[in-house]
């Protein structure tokens, strides 16, 4: 990927944020009807709804400053593995429930510092969408982390599975508050953060919980990177396939 | 505030919300202006969830009464301030009750009365809402949630 000229970086900044909702999104929404019941159905399906919104609000932006030369949904449904920059986390499979609770955990946590952070960026309408998924992201991270806790803190057989989820995912962590030459100029415009400034506090409020349910801490030094610049583990293309499949076979197609 | 703004005012402020039908949009604090330019009556709405879907369905609803009195109209989507349970009305969280929902902040169990009820789950029917119980009645009621 090219390096976006000056007045590229705010929508290419905003594209990755959706583009990790989007993808996030997706993921949970793979667990409708497979849920362990039916409450935990929709907790997952109504976190899945209100990352979709965010996203929803963040593509059109995107449309909108590049003067409405693509739709919201084409930039969704039409755009291929390597020109998505979702972090590689959020496209990471589930085997079981320790590892979508697991998943969602550390995602939310990260909402819960970037949100907060760009409620005061230089840029008025990221501003008002950031202030609004702080609040979803607070009530996100209240569920995921009671399921670490329940998890970790529970039966050996539950712990052992979110020990397991949490030392799995944890090499697609490091990328959320790694930060790369867009964040960096989309952070001196004043329009974005930078996410390596979020890393302390993403790091305590996860040791904190993960302290709670009793789990240990990976120390596994290994992150892997890439998702930021369109290089993504092989799990995306299946997962494109399945969410781009009805405009790709009928293109344009409208609800 | 000219007769006729106060006229297409109210009209607007009539619009139900199609997921909880005995509440306007007024008062659930989703309606946040009604202006004209020239003749076009300029709506602005600001959801409560990010995702909310009966959003598109509001949009409708108010372009379909304003036409329904010859007015042409434009709705805009609002996110700033952000939506908090703190802008529905006093009416909205009887308007709730009455209808089988826990207010938000309350512990009031919407069939009894009582303040023995507990969270079930945090998420329910709709984006806005969450599962609780009541141990005094045994029955179990859609909860707003309380978002600050």
């Amino acid at each position: 990927m090219t390096a976006p000229t000056a007045a590229g970086v705010l929508p290419t900044y905003v594209l990755r944020l959706a583009d990790d909702l989007l993808i996030n999104a997706q993921r949970l929404s793979e667990f409708i009807t497979r849920g362990p019941e039916l409450e935990e159905e929709l907790a997952i399906v109504n976190t899945a709804l209100d990352n979709l919104g965010v996203a929803q609000q963040l593509y059109e932006y995107v449309s909108e400053i590049e003067g409405g030369a693509r739709t919201a949904d084409e930039i969704a449904f039409l755009r291929s593995e390597r020109e998505f920059t979702n972090c590689l986390l959020v496209e990471q499979p589930h085997a079981d429930f320790a590892d979508v609770m697991g998943r969602q955990f550390f995602l939310d946590a990260w909402h819960c510092e970037l949100w907060p952070a760009l409620e005061s960026s230089g840029d008025a309408t990221l501003a008002a969408v950031a202030a609004k998924a702080a609040k979803e992201a607070r009530y996100h991270f209240r569920h995921s982390a009671g399921w670490v806790i329940r998890l970790g803190d529970g039966t050996p057989e539950s712990a052992a599975r979110m020990q397991r989820a949490v030392n799995t995912l944890w090499k697609f962590t490091g990328e959320l508050t790694t930060a790369d030459e867009l964040d960096q100029r989309a952070a001196a415009q004043g329009s974005g953060v930078d996410p390596s400034d979020l890393r302390a506090p993403w790091q305590e409020r996860v040791g904190e919980m993960l302290d709670e349910a009793r789990l240990t801490v990976p120390d596994d030094p290994y992150q892997a990177t890439g998702g930021r610049s369109g290089r993504h583990t092989e799990h995306l293309g299946h997962l494109l396939a399945e969410m781009q499949f009805m405009q790709r076979a009928y293109p344009g197609m409208e609800w | 505030m000219s007769a006729r703004l106060e006229a297409v005012r109210a009209i607007v402020a009539e619009v139900c919300d199609p997921e909880l039908p005995s509440l306007t949009i007024q008062d659930l604090g989703v309606l946040r202006d009604v202006r004209f330019e020239g003749d076009t009556v300029v709506v602005s709405i600001t959801p409560t969830y990010s995702g909310c879907p009966a959003l598109g369905v509001i949009a409708e609803d108010i372009a379909a009464a304003l036409r329904s009195h010859s007015f042409e109209s434009r709705v805009e989507t609002v996110l700033s301030p952000a939506w908090t349970t703190d802008w529905m009305s006093e009416a909205a969280r009887a308007k709730l009750m009455d209808a089988g929902v826990g207010a938000p902040g309350s512990r009031a169990c919407p069939n009894c009365g009582s303040d023995q009820t507990r969270s079930l789950s945090e998420y329910g029917s709709t984006a806005c809402q969450a599962l609780h119980v009541c141990d005094s009645c045994s029955e179990t009621f859609p909860y707003f949630k309380t978002h600050r």
